[in-house]
């Protein structure tokens, strides 16, 4: 993280702009801009899309807009939920058009104050690294701010399918 | 004026004027070989409003440019020289002019920064070419005092094209003032409009005869004095017509009226819109519909049927709004036509069939490229030089010919030539070359099959063009064009006689019919236009030994799945495999038969395997999001009636995927199949093998459209015939068995076996007792027969068999039917 694209997400902050709408990933407390949260709903039904990654969870049909869902644990590299807990759907409007990304739990929308931000430290690893813009150091806890652009900059499936199958490799050709 | 309003006129002015210039383009050129004087008024008449409106607005330019042109068109008008050429030639220059400018105005506002002078000076040579003396204004704004403008009128408005002249008609008559306005949004009745009303009327007495110019300028005369009768009145005093033919002709106008007044302009991305919501509003009417089968309320019931109507209607009319006549594209090919023939130096004549033939103004756009390509190469390199057709025996002009019409759901245009056509020895040696092909293969290809390399993007090349009589750069660009929008492009040539390219494409894109099926419990749509048919293998039958003797069961080539369709090998694709579902469990062993979805993409035919196969059903193709742009397995998605989203299937994405497209695999083979009917007339026939009580007997393939089982219970009777409901139709039911005399062995309880038979869209099912087998084999007819329907016997697999006459039969036991089809189609060819 430069400090440039720090000094875009830590200053210059005002209302709805320091406010985000966050939720529980596992351990996780993430929040992303309200201002490109559409709208929050309970999980839907969705219809699997083949030969593509796994990232995309399906598609899913709101109000006859059809909408892709992103699994966000799977995203994040994170073990899938345990069985018998519903995801919610916080669908945000991106570059890409309207996205769903798929949460444990929903949360408050909070406003923050600059000062509290924090750039990401540089020992955190993975994709969690990647994707986290920033953090805000809250009283009782850390909210991680998810940059939704490269969180929807997902990789092509061979790419995943070789990482998973490395020893057998090309597996359907 | 605001500038709001400023603008709203001209936008009005240019969408106007644009929709004149391409009748323009398309009356000089008929102009050019007919000289009619009306054509020529008309012409004028259209620049002259041009160029007065474009003075009205402040448009320098283009009033100095449409001022030369129009002079000279008035010297044409009148008679003073002939039209030529060099004239034809500099007023189509001076129309791209105008568009340019126009294109300009609606760009930013401005006429750009060209003046045209070269081209105002050509048009002023013309003009003053034989001696006479240049008029200086010959505009006829003032009519009244003048008779010539008034022939012109009358003259324009005594043809067709009445729908769209009232609009341009008042503006040259006797308002006298230059803004025409007042009569675009003229909607009061007749007696508050003094002036403008009996202008009109005057026109209309004029196109019906009933009085001459001179009575109607003498009247028109008097009112501008200061007459403040009506000119009826003052006509009827005149005794130029009596009282009747005044209330006559304004009984007439009235009539007409209402199609000036009647047509609005419509934003098309309102209609997009329009389209949109109605698209909801089908899902939501799929919805409801099966919500109501779980319900037992009979007024609800019928509530959601009466919904369920009005929403197809308001669909159909909708989409109907989207629709446009072919001759909205085609109305630029004569000028094209016209460039081509006179740079290249042949002679050709342009022919239009079925103009009026409408489709989706999306699908217009997007086919007009294409067409231009093929309506340019018919010229080109379809036609040879007028001294190559004299020494072939033909007429020095060619004709290029264009056809559309409506069959079965699609659009058909047919682009044809009388040239040379396309030489497939020629194709061979350059396939060859080019190394698209080894000699063995060109060699082992029918002529038919390498007809199609024209479409191969490594064929079509400037180089190969010259070189050979055939088809030029960009073929392959066509066909990718016109598949984009889910069409099909053929060919066929006949040597040295004719090449004809036949476009099918949809009527509109944005609901489609399609295929419901089921793979890993995930449902799927394929879309009807990609469908040939549907086999269903029982599962003993179909694994039936692993090297099989394949008695239409699935063989594996190197793990490769196949399976012997009417002896041509289909490759199959499991899709459960391919998309990999949550069902890891080997869907092989589970099923009791496979289900084939036999699909076309591009010159391949294969089976797509699926677990079940739903229905077919209207679908709303919906876009999937940019995210899953890049997946070309899947054209879309769409909503089903429960709520939830489908995928639908790109069957060329799945075909490039699995990689059936790649090499040649069979794909000459499968191309062969829309031939086969003559190809395989020659020498080998592929007969449908049935019985009858105990005898064998045989019916030609290309005869059989689907067999089919009905049971007793679906036959209804209709006009004392026997019919069944089928794909939503009624279809007649002939019993082999009675008509030929031969006593079927009946079995009571077991479904019929049905052979549908299907001739330009009418579908007749055969009742049989028994279906064996397919065979393809050359035969003879040994023993020709003296009985009725009945073509002749031949020794079949080592066993007698009577080959039928569907035909003959049909015609007997069905007189007319077939037959009154056939003509219908070719009398609405015609009248089109």
């Amino acid at each position: 993280m430069t400090t440039s694209t720090l000094s875009s997400i830590g200053a210059d902050r005002t209302g709805s702009d320091r406010r985000f709408c966050t939720f529980f990933l596992g351990d996780l407390y993430l929040g992303v801009p309200v201002t490109k949260v559409q709208e929050v709903i309970r999980a839907q039904e969705r219809t699997r899309v083949p030969l593509v990654s796994a990232v995309v969870n399906g598609l899913m049909n709101l109000r006859g807009e059809i909408v892709t869902t992103i699994d966000l644990r799977r995203r994040l590299e994170l073990p899938p939920l345990a069985t018998g807990i519903e995801s919610m759907n916080v669908v945000i409007r991106s570059d890409e058009g309207v996205v769903s990304i798929l949460v444990d739990e929903i949360r408050d929308v909070l406003e923050v104050g600059n000062a509290e931000f924090e750039p990401v430290p540089a020992t955190l690893r993975g994709t969690c690294r990647e994707l986290v813009s920033g953090i805000y150091k809250l009283d009782d806890a850390l909210l991680l701010i998810l940059d939704t652009d490269r969180l929807l900059d997902i990789p092509p499936p061979n790419h995943t399918v070789h990482a998973h199958h490395e020893q057998d490799a090309e597996p359907n050709r | 004026m605001d500038d709001g309003e400023l603008d709203e006129v001209v936008n009005e002015f240019i969408t106007e004027s644009h929709e004149n210039l391409d009748q323009l383009d398309q009356e000089l050129v008929h102009l050019e070989h007919n000289q009619d004087p009306e054509v020529v008024a008309r012409i004028f008449r259209t620049i002259h409003t041009i160029k007065g409106t474009s003075g009205f607005l402040g448009f320098g330019t283009l009033e100095s440019v449409t001022h030369v042109g129009e002079s000279l068109l008035s010297k044409l008008r009148d008679g003073a020289f002939p039209v030529t050429t060099e004239i034809t030639s500099a007023l189509l220059a001076m129309v791209d002019a105008v568009r340019e400018i126009l294109g300009s105005v609606a760009g930013d506002g401005s006429e750009g920064s060209l003046a045209y002078p070269e081209l105002v000076v050509r048009l002023t040579q013309l003009n003053d070419g034989p001696a006479a003396p240049v008029e200086p204004e010959p505009v006829p704004v003032v009519a009244a005092s003048e008779p010539a403008p008034l022939r012109a009128i009358a003259g324009g408005a005594a043809k067709k094209p009445r729908k769209r002249a009232p609009r341009t008609l008042p503006v040259v008559t006797v308002s006298t003032a230059k803004d025409d306005s007042g009569v675009l949004v003229e909607t009061e009745s007749l007696d508050d409009q003094p002036v403008d009303t009996v202008g009109m009327l005057g026109l209309q007495l004029l196109e019906d005869h009933k009085i001459s110019e001179d009575q109607l300028a003498a009247a028109l005369r008097q009112q501008d004095d200061g007459d403040t009768r009506r000119l009826g009145e003052i006509l009827v005093e005149a005794n130029a017509l009596s009282p009747k033919d005044v209330r006559e002709g304004l009984k007439t106008q009235v009539e007409d009226r209402p199609t000036a007044n009647e047509t609005i302009r419509v934003d098309v991305s309102l209609l997009d819109d329009l389209m949109n919501l109605v698209g909801e509003l089908v899902l939501a009417r799929n919805q409801i519909l099966q919500f109501t089968q779980n319900q037992g309320d009979p007024s609800f019931n019928a509530t959601s049927q009466r919904l369920n109507l009005i929403t197809t209607e308001l669909q159909a009319g909708v989409m109907k709004t989207r629709m446009q006549p072919i001759e909205n594209v085609w109305n630029k090919f004569p000028r094209v036509v016209r460039d081509l023939t006179i740079g290249c130096g042949k002679q050709a004549r342009l022919e239009m069939e079925g103009k009026h033939t409408e489709l989706d103004k999306t699908l217009l756009e997007a086919i007009k490229d294409p067409l231009t390509h093929l309506v340019r190469n018919a010229v080109d390199h379809g036609l040879e030089t007028p001294q190559q057709r004299l020494a072939a025996g033909k007429p020095a002009e060619g004709v290029v010919r264009l056809g559309a019409y409506h069959e079965g759901g699609q659009v058909i245009i047919e682009i044809s030539d009388d040239g040379a056509g396309i030489d497939a020895g020629v194709l061979r040696r350059k396939a060859v070359q080019k190394g698209l092909l080894t000699a063995e293969e060109a060699a082992g290809r029918s002529d038919r099959d390498m007809l199609n390399i024209i479409f191969q993007p490594g064929f079509s090349t400037a180089e190969v063009v010259s070189n050979i009589s055939g088809r030029g750069v960009g073929m392959d660009v066509v066909k990718t064009n016109i598949e984009g929008i889910g069409g099909s492009v053929d060919v066929q040539t006949v040597l040295g006689r004719s090449t004809t390219f036949k476009v099918k494409i949809p009527l509109t894109l944005a609901i489609i019919p399609a295929l419901v099926v089921t793979v890993s419990g995930d449902r799927y749509a394929i879309p009807q236009v990609s469908l040939l048919e549907l086999v269903r293998l029982d599962v003993h039958h179909a694994q039936s030994g692993p090297n099989g003797q394949g008695g239409g069961g699935i063989e594996w080539i190197q793990g490769v799945p196949v399976h012997r369709l009417r002896g041509r090998l289909l490759p199959l694709v499991f899709l459960d495999e391919v998309f990999g579902g949550d069902q890891t469990t080997s869907a092989v062993a589970d099923r009791e038969a496979y289900n084939i979805v036999v699909v076309q993409a591009d010159d391949h035919q294969f089976g797509l395997v699926v677990d079940e196969i739903s229905d077919t059903a209207e679908i709303v193709v919906k876009p999937l999001g940019r995210l899953l742009k890049h997946v070309d397995a899947f054209a879309g998605a769409t909503i089903m009636g429960d709520g939830r989203v489908a995928l639908i299937l790109d069957v060329m994405g799945i075909a490039n995927h699995v990689g059936i497209t790649s090499g040649e695999r069979g794909a000459g083979r499968h191309a062969a199949t829309n031939a086969e009917a003559a190809d395989a007339a020659l020498d080998r026939r592929r007969l449908l093998l049935f019985s009858l009580g105990d005898r064998r007997l045989g019916l030609p393939l290309e005869a059989v459209a689907r067999l089919e089982e009905f049971r007793a219970r679906d036959v209804e009777i209709s006009n004392h015939r026997p019919v069944v409901q089928y794909r939503g139709e009624i279809m007649n039911l002939v019993d082999l068995g009675e008509e030929l005399r031969i006593p079927r062995a009946r079995v009571d309880g077991q479904p019929m076996q049905v052979v549908v038979y299907t001739e330009s869209d009418v579908s007749v099912g055969l009742v049989v007792d028994e279906i064996f087998d397919i065979v393809e084999e050359s035969f003879e007819v040994t023993q020709r027969s003296s009985v009725n329907g009945i073509q002749g016997t031949a020794v079949i697999q080592g066993l007698v068999t009577d080959v039928i006459d569907v035909r003959g039969i049909l015609d007997a036991a069905l007189p007319g039917l077939l037959a009154r089809h056939t003509t219908n189609r070719t009398s609405e060819v015609a009248a089109a």
